[in-house]
């Protein structure tokens, strides 16, 4: 099996790619460090008891007046910066990878349904994917979060900000993924195997889901890369105008947003290396994506 | 012996926004247990309608206007489509022209053989793989264990026609409706697919209608044949009587445009003319505007199917049905006694 992989045409260009192999390694220490943030990080930002408030605004180690015990500084509240932003990359990662998953679901589903069964019910879903993309992701999701912060105010809020912000990018987003899947549904339901599967009485769930759908999964992986990216930084931007999540769990973006009300106090680190972070973590998503898009398009191979 | 597979008046029409057209039209014929049986017609007389219409798989905006199928017994017309989704693919199959198509390219032959035993009963994994290798084997595949894990680009193409076969046959279907199994493959591979599926059809009587427009295939295929020409079915017989002894002007034509019918060196016969599209068949016999035999009545009345002379079957035209006047006759008795001194046809 692994060697079957190590001698695929796959692994062959992605080894031979340099940006590809780059950037797939950054993201792999990213998601590693991320995800093993307990473990890995030299402090635990969620307990209030181990941070001092005595701590707060020290800076990173190459500047004077720094501690030795956090490296890269602290945070308005004492918070060790370093382990705070690996704990909030984790948050940040997993709305993306939830966000997109979820957009993924609804619009895989209704892409799939309204290709195949075409007609009036086709031209009902797709014009509801129309409207959905006519409102901006964040309107939506500022008009959602306002209300459930209304509705239930800010302690119910807290605990329950990453799954409601992964409905809300995923809910706002489904249209592209119904978008891309429709079009290549049309595109394969006219092809004979498909033809051959309803000759062979296949029933038309299992002709969708099992012979149209894993002919269609290559737009579909290209831009699941593109989405996880995005669904990072409209996390980021909600959390950056209050939004996201909370303080006091926080993400990448809120740490950008925290940060940005010291950065003319001189206390610049608090926003720049969330800010660092994020750009690299979209940055080598995007560039992966480039490569895994270009190696499944052979139109794009040089002769 | 009760038929098989008895068509009685089958239309098919295709509805458009202005009129219904009808690709297929008044088509009746039956099929015993075991037999094979070739439907003949050049491109647009309406043979891959009639295949589909009999697994009620006519794509929009076509339907069958009238008529009855009945099938072991059991009338398909009006079936629920739970039922008829349970007779197609598992009582009935069919095999389509292109086999690099028809495989789904993303899934493993084994993945989509299980699949189709699933769909059709309560299969168990490794129960539906056994039956699998045994069709595979049953269709010369070598190695079967090893090529259910195969993806379709592995294989070659007569080889990806076999599969289709396997598949076709893992249900032990009781007929088998082949559209032009072999016209995408070369020569030699169309003969060991023909030979496979005439060995397949005898050993286990299965019924098979070929759809093609070989004649030399279905001579040596079948054992009745039926030819069709703008939707109607104009001549059907044992196939061997119906090819030496054609007696419609079509079949006639289609028999000489066989190249092994011609001596060597001589340009090959073609029928004047093209088949009319079917916004505007002609009036009367719809052959007339290519027939050379045609006379007054042809362009007025359509004819109806009548039993040939000394030959068991049937055909439909006027030079058969006696309408055709006497002195217009006598031009073909001219032509027919010219192709006989030239030894085109047999007397």
């Amino acid at each position: 099996m692994l060697k079957k992989f190590l001698d695929s045409f796959f692994f062959y260009s992605f080894i031979r790619d340099p940006v590809a192999v780059g950037s797939f390694l950054i993201l792999a220490i990213l998601f590693i460090t991320g995800f093993g943030a307990p473990v890995v990080a030299p402090h635990n930002p969620y307990d209030t008891t181990t941070i001092d408030i005595m701590d707060s605004e020290l800076p990173p180690f190459w500047i004077s007046g720094s501690d030795e015990r956090f490296l890269l500084g602290t945070d308005s509240q004492g918070r060790d910066m370093l382990s705070t932003m690996l704990y909030g990359m984790r948050v940040s990662i997993l709305i993306g990878l939830g966000a997109v998953a979820l957009q993924a679901l609804l619009g895989i589903t209704i892409g799939l349904i309204a290709g195949y069964k075409g007609g009036r019910f086709e031209a009902f879903l797709m014009r509801i994917a129309d409207v959905q993309l006519s409102f901006s992701t964040y309107m939506v999701a500022i008009f959602f979060g306002a209300l459930f912060q209304a509705a239930f105010g800010m302690g119910l809020y807290e605990d329950f900000a990453i799954p409601m912000l992964i409905a809300i990018i995923g809910f706002a987003e489904w249209p592209q993924y119904a978008r891309t899947v429709r079009a290549s549904v049309l595109g394969e339901k006219k092809k004979e195997y498909v033809e051959a599967a309803r000759v062979i009485g296949l029933p038309s769930t299992r002709i969708m889901w099992r012979e149209i759908l894993p002919n269609t999964l290559t737009p579909v992986l290209v831009i699941s890369t593109v989405q996880v990216a995005n669904a990072i930084m409209s996390e980021a931007a909600l959390s950056f105008i209050g939004l996201g999540m909370p303080i006091t769990r926080p993400s990448l973006g809120s740490l950008i947003n925290v940060g940005f009300d010291y950065i003319f106090s001189g206390s610049w680190w608090i926003t720049l290396f969330p800010g660092i972070v994020l750009v690299i973590l979209i940055l080598s998503i995007n560039l992966l994506g480039d490569w895994l898009r270009d190696f499944l398009n052979p139109k794009l191979y040089k002769g | 012996m009760d038929p098989l597979l008895d068509v009685k008046n089958l239309t098919v029409n295709f509805a458009l926004r202005r009129a219904s057209l009808s690709a297929v039209n008044d088509v009746s014929f039956s099929l015993k247990k075991g037999e094979r049986m070739g439907l003949v017609g050049e491109s647009g007389a309406g043979k891959s309608v009639t295949g589909f219409s009999l697994i009620n798989l006519i794509s929009k905006p076509g339907y069958i206007d009238s008529g009855s199928i009945v099938f072991e017994g059991r009338e398909l017309i009006g079936l629920p489509d739970e039922e008829m989704r349970h007779i197609r693919g598992n009582r009935i199959t069919m095999i389509f022209q292109d086999p690099m198509m028809t495989l789904n390219p993303v899934l493993t032959i084994g993945t989509q053989m299980v699949e189709t035993l699933k769909a059709h009963g309560r299969f168990s994994t490794s129960k539906a793989e056994a039956t699998a290798i045994d069709k595979l084997r049953q269709v010369q595949i070598s190695s079967p264990e090893k090529r259910l894990k195969q993806y379709p680009h592995e294989f070659s193409g007569g080889m990806r026609q076999r599969i289709v076969i396997a598949i076709a046959l893992l249900t032990d279907p009781a007929m088998i409706i082949a559209d032009e199994p072999t016209t995408a493959l070369d020569v030699t591979i169309q003969a060991e697919i023909m030979d496979l599926l005439i060995r397949l059809c005898d050993s286990s009587r299965m019924g098979l209608i070929l759809i093609t427009h070989d004649l030399g295939v279905v001579s040596e295929v079948t054992e009745s044949i039926a030819v069709m020409y703008a939707g109607k079915i104009v001549e059907s017989g044992p196939t061997q009587s119906v090819i030496h002894r054609p007696s419609h002007p079509y079949t006639m034509g289609l028999v000489r445009a066989i190249p092994g019918s011609i001596p060597p060196g001589n340009p090959l016969y073609q029928i004047p003319g093209m088949m009319p599209t079917l916004t505007n068949i002609p009036a009367g016999c719809s052959f007339h505007p290519r027939c050379k035999y045609a006379g007054n009545i042809c362009t007025i009345e359509i004819p109806k199917l009548t039993t040939v002379t000394n030959q068991q079957g049937v055909a439909a035209c006027h030079m058969i049905s006696g309408r055709l006047p006497e002195t217009e006759m006598g031009l073909l008795a001219l032509h027919r006694r010219q192709k006989i001194s030239s030894g085109e046809i047999m007397a």
